[in-house]
C-alpha cells in the first residue's frame, strides 16, 4: 500500500518529535508524527522547569553541551518566526555558603569551554541590588544573561502547527506496539494502524527506550530512568518575588530547588529529583511538596507558598551515562534514536530538532522543498495580556468575540478558543486548550470557565457535553448516561 | 469617555442592591457593569430555597430572591450592562471594560462600588498529593453543571470541605442520584451553616467526618478513588488513619477567596485577614470615592447580609457623589484626613470586623459592625469597648466561624468619648 508509505515517522509529539517534525518538514518528504496522548506536549515536555538554560552545566564536550548552546540561540530566533512565548530574564546560581565558592568558578570555566557567552560571577551587593528577595544567605553567584524561561506548550504546539503547516501528519491515541522490518521499510504499529516508513525517529520520551529496544540487538539495550521532579506553581501576585530565574549551586546538603518567573507571570518552584520504576506516575506525594517547600527558602527569601495555585510532578527521561542519545540505531538502518532527552532538553529542542532532521535527510537522501514551498513562519495565539487597550479594542472591531472574556483569570476570550479548537493540530480537550491558550491555568484553575469551555467546545466541533474530556479518553469530565 | 455618577462593578446581589439603594438615595445617574449576560451573579445557580427570610420573611430559591432585585432595578430604570467585564480599574475611578458589542470602552466615575463577589479555592491551594485527573470540581462549578447546564459530574462523590457550597452541593448530589461517601472536614468544627449541615447531611445519612482530610487522589485519567485521613491537633494527617474511598469524583467546598485583582490595581488596602478591603463605617475603601460591599469585602453567610451591607455602600456613594458636586461649588467640606476616626480593633476570638474604621461626625445614628469568631465559642459574651468604656455586652449561646455575627454601634457613644482612639470588639466569659 504505497498510499501508507511515509518517508519518516516520528514516534511521539512531544518537544523534541515536533521540533524534528518542523525541520523535517523543510524537506521534500512525507512525514507523520504518531503519539500516543491525544493532544501534543503530553509528557516529559508539559511538566518541567520551562526553563532556557544557559548551557553551563553540561560536561564540555557532550551533546547535552552542544545542544544546549545552540538551542539556546536558536530558541530566541525560533520565537520570532513561530511567535511563541520566550523570555531571556538571565540566570543566577546562586552561591549560599563561603565554602562551595569555588563551584562558581567551576561553572563559569565550564560555560566558556560550552561557549557561553556574557557569562560572569557577581558579588554579593551587586546580586542584591538584581534579585531583592535573594536569601541573606547568598554571597555570590554565576550571571549567565542568555538564560531565559519559554512556554513548553507554546513552543511545542508552534512546532507542530509549523509542521502541519508544510504538510506533516499528525496521529493523536496511537500508542506504538510494534516495529517490524518489511525489506527495507519499518512497519509502525501505532494504535490500529500499520504505518509504512522508510525511516523511523524514536522520540518517545520516557518511552524511548521500549521503542529502542524493539528493534536493537540484545547487547545494545537502552534504559530510560523516569525520574520525577514536583513543583509549585504560585499565582501571578507571586510572579515578580524573583526578576531572573534562581538556581542554587549544589552544597553538601543537595541541589536546592530552582524559583523563577514563568512566561504567563507565576512563580514556578521546584522540582525534586526522584528516580522512579513506573513511567506514568506523575503523581505529586506529600514529601516531595513538603520538600520543595523547604528547599524553597534556601536562596529565595519569603517565598509566598500561600499563593499557590497549584503542584504537579513531571518525569525527565533519565539515562545513566546523562547524554543525549542521538543517532542511527546499530543494526536498524534508518531506524534514529532521540533519546534520553532530559534537562536541558526543552533548551536544545530547536538543535534536536535540525540535528536529527539532518541525520534523517542524510540516511534517505532527501532534497529540500522547492523554494517557496516551505513557510517558515507561523502567526502565534493572541495573548490579551500583552496588548494595550487600543490594539484589544482594534481586534474587537474585527471580532466581537475577542470582546467577550471566558478566562477570566488568565483573560482569554471566546476568540482565542475558538482559534486553538479550530487549528491544525486541533485543542480537542480542556487540557488541550489550556496548552495552547492560557485558559483554566490562572488563580481559579478553571472553576469559573471550564464549563463555558465545554459550551464552545459543543458549538464549535459538535461534541456532545459528555464526550468532553480533560485531556484525552478516558478523563471525560461528566457522567455519561445522564441522570438516574 | 463616558462620563457616570456611579459604576458599580458586579450585578450579583451586591451590586444589585446597591445600586437600587443609591437610586433611592437620589442618585439617579448609576451603571452596574456585569460579565455574565444575565443579572443575579451566583444565586442563578443556587436553586435550593432558603434565601430571604429575613428580608422578605419568606423562604425564596437563589432565582427567585434575586428576581426580587433585578425587577426591583428595572422598574427604577437602572442601566445594567451585561456581558461587560471590567478589566482595569485606576485610583482616578476609570473603569475599563471589555464586551463584545462595545470593545474595550472607558467609563470615568465619580464612585464606584466594589461588587465583584468572590471565587471558591481551588485544589491547587491545598496541595493534595496525587494524580490530576478529571473528575476534581469545585463545589460551584459542580452546582453550575448540575443546576444550570443539566449535566451530571459524577455518581460516587466524595466532598472535602464543608463549606455552605458542599453542603448543598452533597444534598444536591443526592436528589440527582449521586452518592455521596461522605463529607471530610479538616477542622473540628464546620466552615458553614448549622442549618445547612441539619438539611443536606443528617437528613441524608451523609456522615459529616471533622478533623479528616483527603490525603492521595487515585485516577491517572478519572479519579478512581480518594484516601481520606483523621488530623491530629496540628491539622496534620495520622498515619494509619487512612481509609480508602472509590470514587468518581471529589468535589472541593475550602473557602471562599474575595476577588479583589481590580481593587488591588486601583491601589485599594487590602485585609490580610479577610482578603477584601479595609473600609470604614460608609463601606468607603482606602482609596476616596471607591466603595465595597457583599462577598468581595468579606465573605457572607446569608445572602439577605450581603444586601443589606450593598445598600449601605449604595447610600453611602449617593451621598459622596451629592457631597462631591456641592463641594465642587462651594469648596468647604475637608477630605477623611482631617476628621477624627476610630480604629475598630478584633481581639479575643474575634477574627474581623467590618467596617475596620469608624468616623463619628459622619457616621449614621447606628452602625452595624460584623464580624466572624476564630472557634467555636459556647455561653461567651460579645463586648464592645469604646476606650475604656463597654457599650455592649451580650452573651451569645453559640458562635461558630461558619456563622457571620454583628454587633451595634451608637454614635451617641462614640460622641461621648472624647479622648477614645479605638473600639474593641472582643468575646468575654462573662
Amino acid at each position: 500500500m504505497t498510499d501508507n508509505l511515509y518517508d519518516v515517522v516520528v514516534i511521539g509529539a512531544g518537544v523534541s518529535g515536533c521540533a524534528i517534525a518542523r525541520e523535517l518538514s523543510r524537506l521534500d518528504a512525507r512525514v507523520c508524527v504518531v503519539e500516543r496522548e491525544e493532544d501534543v506536549c503530553c509528557g516529559t515536555s508539559k511538566a518541567n522547569s520551562a526553563i532556557v538554560h544557559a548551557g553551563f552545566d553540561a560536561q564540555p564536550g557532550t551533546l547535552m553541551a552542544r545542544l544546549n548552546v545552540e538551542g539556546n540561540r536558536l530558541m530566541y530566533e525560533w520565537a520570532t518566526e513561530l511567535e511563541f512565548a520566550v523570555m531571556q530574564v538571565g540566570s543566577l546560581v546562586v552561591c549560599v555558603s563561603e565554602d562551595t565558592r569555588a563551584g562558581l568558578d567551576v561553572l563559569l570555566e565550564r560555560g566558556k569551554e560550552n561557549g557561553v557567552p556574557d557569562l560572569r560571577i557577581i558579588e554579593r551587593d551587586e546580586l542584591r541590588e538584581m534579585e531583592p528577595n535573594i536569601s541573606d544567605d547568598a554571597v555570590a553567584a554565576l550571571w549567565a544573561p542568555t538564560g531565559g524561561i519559554v512556554d513548553p506548550f507554546g513552543l511545542t504546539v508552534a512546532l507542530a502547527e509549523n509542521a502541519a503547516a508544510n504538510g506533516v501528519e499528525f496521529c493523536f491515541n496511537a500508542p506504538v506496539s510494534e516495529i517490524e522490518r518489511d525489506g527495507d521499510i519499518w512497519v509502525v504499529t501505532a494504535g490500529e494502524r500499520h504505518l509504512r516508513a522508510r525511516a523511523v525517529v524514536n522520540a518517545a520520551g520516557v518511552y524511548a527506550d521500549e521503542m529502542h529496544n524493539l528493534v536493537a540487538t540484545p547487547d545494545d539495550q537502552l534504559r530510560i530512568i523516569p525520574r520525577k521532579g514536583e513543583y509549585f506553581l504560585l499565582d501571578t501576585t507571586a510572579g515578580p518575588h524573583v526578576r531572573h530565574t534562581v538556581f542554587m549551586l549544589p552544597t553538601k546538603m543537595g541541589k536546592g530547588v530552582l524559583v523563577s518567573p514563568t512566561v504567563h507571570g507565576n512563580l514556578i518552584v521546584g522540582p525534586t529529583a526522584t528516580d522512579v520504576d513506573d513511567k506514568e506516575s506523575t503523581d505529586t506525594t506529600a514529601e516531595g511538596l513538603a520538600e520543595v517547600a523547604t528547599k524553597s527558602s534556601l536562596t529565595v527569601r519569603d517565598v509566598p507558598l500561600r499563593e499557590v495555585i497549584t503542584s504537579f510532578a513531571g518525569l525527565r527521561a533519565h539515562q545513566e551515562a546523562h547524554d543525549f542519545v542521538i543517532g542511527e540505531v546499530s543494526g536498524a538502518p534508518r531506524f534514529f534514536d532521540c533519546a534520553a532527552i532530559e534537562s536541558p532538553g526543552l533548551t536544545s529542542a530547536p538543535a534536536i530538532g535540525v540535528m536529527v532532521a539532518g541525520l534523517v535527510r542524510e540516511g534517505l537522501d532527501l532534497e529540500e522543498k522547492p523554494a517557496g514551498e516551505f513557510e517558515p513562519t507561523r502567526k502565534g495565539y493572541v495573548n490579551l495580556m500583552a496588548l494595550s487597550f487600543d490594539e484589544w479594542s482594534e481586534l474587537c472591531e474585527k471580532d466581537a468575540a475577542y470582546g467577550h472574556i471566558v478566562c477570566r483569570c488568565c483573560r482569554v476570550s471566546e476568540a482565542q478558543i475558538v482559534d486553538a479548537i479550530h487549528r491544525v493540530p486541533s485543542a480537542r480537550s480542556l487540557d488541550a486548550v489550556k496548552r495552547r491558550v492560557g485558559a483554566t491555568m490562572g488563580r481559579c484553575q478553571g472553576g469559573f470557565c471550564s464549563p463555558k469551555i465545554m459550551e464552545l467546545f459543543v458549538r464549535e466541533s459538535g461534541m456532545r457535553p459528555e464526550e468532553i474530556t480533560k485531556r484525552g479518553p478516558g478523563s471525560q469530565i461528566l457522567i455519561e448516561e445522564g441522570r438516574a | 469617555m463616558e462620563s457616570r455618577d456611579i459604576v458599580i462593578i458586579g450585578g450579583g446581589p451586591a451590586g444589585l442592591a446597591a445600586a437600587i439603594a443609591a437610586h433611592e438615595a437620589g442618585c439617579t445617574d448609576v451603571l452596574v457593569l456585569e460579565r455574565d449576560v444575565q443579572l443575579g451573579g451566583i444565586l442563578n445557580q443556587c436553586i435550593h430555597n432558603g434565601f430571604g427570610l429575613h428580608t422578605f420573611k419568606e423562604e425564596l430559591t437563589g432565582p427567585e430572591y434575586a428576581a426580587r432585585y433585578v425587577d426591583r432595578a428595572r422598574e427604577l430604570g437602572i442601566e445594567c450592562r451585561l456581558g461587560t467585564m471590567v478589566v482595569e480599574l485606576t485610583p482616578e475611578h476609570v473603569v475599563w471594560t471589555v464586551s463584545p458589542d462595545r470593545g474595550v470602552h472607558a467609563i470615568s466615575a465619580k464612585a464606584v462600588i466594589l461588587a465583584m463577589g468572590c471565587r471558591e479555592r481551588p485544589r491547587g491551594a491545598l496541595n493534595i498529593p496525587g494524580f490530576r485527573p478529571a473528575g476534581i470540581f469545585s463545589a460551584g462549578t459542580a452546582q453550575r453543571l448540575v443546576n444550570i447546564e443539566g449535566e451530571m459530574p459524577g455518581r460516587e462523590v466524595v466532598i472535602l470541605g464543608s463549606g455552605d457550597i458542599g453542603l448543598i452541593m452533597a444534598r444536591r448530589m443526592t436528589l440527582e442520584g449521586a452518592h455521596v461517601a461522605c463529607v471530610a472536614e479538616l477542622m473540628p468544627y464546620s466552615g458553614g451553616l448549622k442549618r445547612n449541615i441539619v438539611q443536606c447531611l443528617d437528613d441524608y445519612g451523609i456522615p459529616l467526618l471533622l478533623s479528616h482530610t483527603v490525603t492521595r487522589v487515585e485516577g491517572i485519567n478519572r479519579v478512581e478513588a480518594v484516601w481520606v485521613a483523621e488530623v491530629d491537633e496540628s491539622l496534620r494527617p495520622i498515619a494509619g488513619t487512612e481509609v480508602r474511598y472509590p470514587c468518581d469524583t471529589l468535589l472541593l467546598s475550602v473557602g471562599l477567596l474575595p476577588e479583589n485583582e481590580l481593587s488591588r490595581d486601583a491601589g485599594v488596602e487590602l485585609s490580610p485577614v479577610t482578603r477584601g478591603p479595609v473600609v470604614d463605617d460608609a463601606l468607603q475603601t482606602s482609596v476616596e470615592g471607591v466603595f465595597a460591599c457583599g462577598n468581595v469585602l468579606h465573605v457572607h453567610d446569608l445572602v439577605d447580609y450581603v444586601s443589606q451591607e450593598a445598600a449601605a455602600a449604595g447610600r453611602a456613594a449617593a451621598r459622596y457623589v451629592a457631597n462631591s458636586s456641592s463641594e465642587a461649588e462651594s469648596q468647604t467640606e475637608g477630605t477623611r484626613e482631617d476628621e477624627r476616626c476610630l480604629s475598630v480593633v478584633a481581639e479575643g476570638g474575634v477574627r474581623y470586623t467590618v467596617p475596620s474604621t469608624v468616623y463619628p461626625a459622619r457616621m449614621d445614628e447606628k452602625l452595624l459592625v460584623r464580624f466572624r469568631v476564630d472557634n467555636v465559642y459556647r455561653d461567651r459574651f460579645v463586648s464592645v469597648y469604646v476606650g475604656n468604656k463597654r457599650v455592649w455586652h451580650r452573651k451569645r449561646r453559640v458562635m461558630a466561624p461558619g456563622e457571620m455575627e454583628d454587633v451595634s454601634l451608637k454614635r451617641a457613644d462614640l460622641e461621648a468619648a472624647v479622648g477614645a482612639t479605638t473600639i474593641r470588639v472582643t468575646l468575654e466569659e462573662e
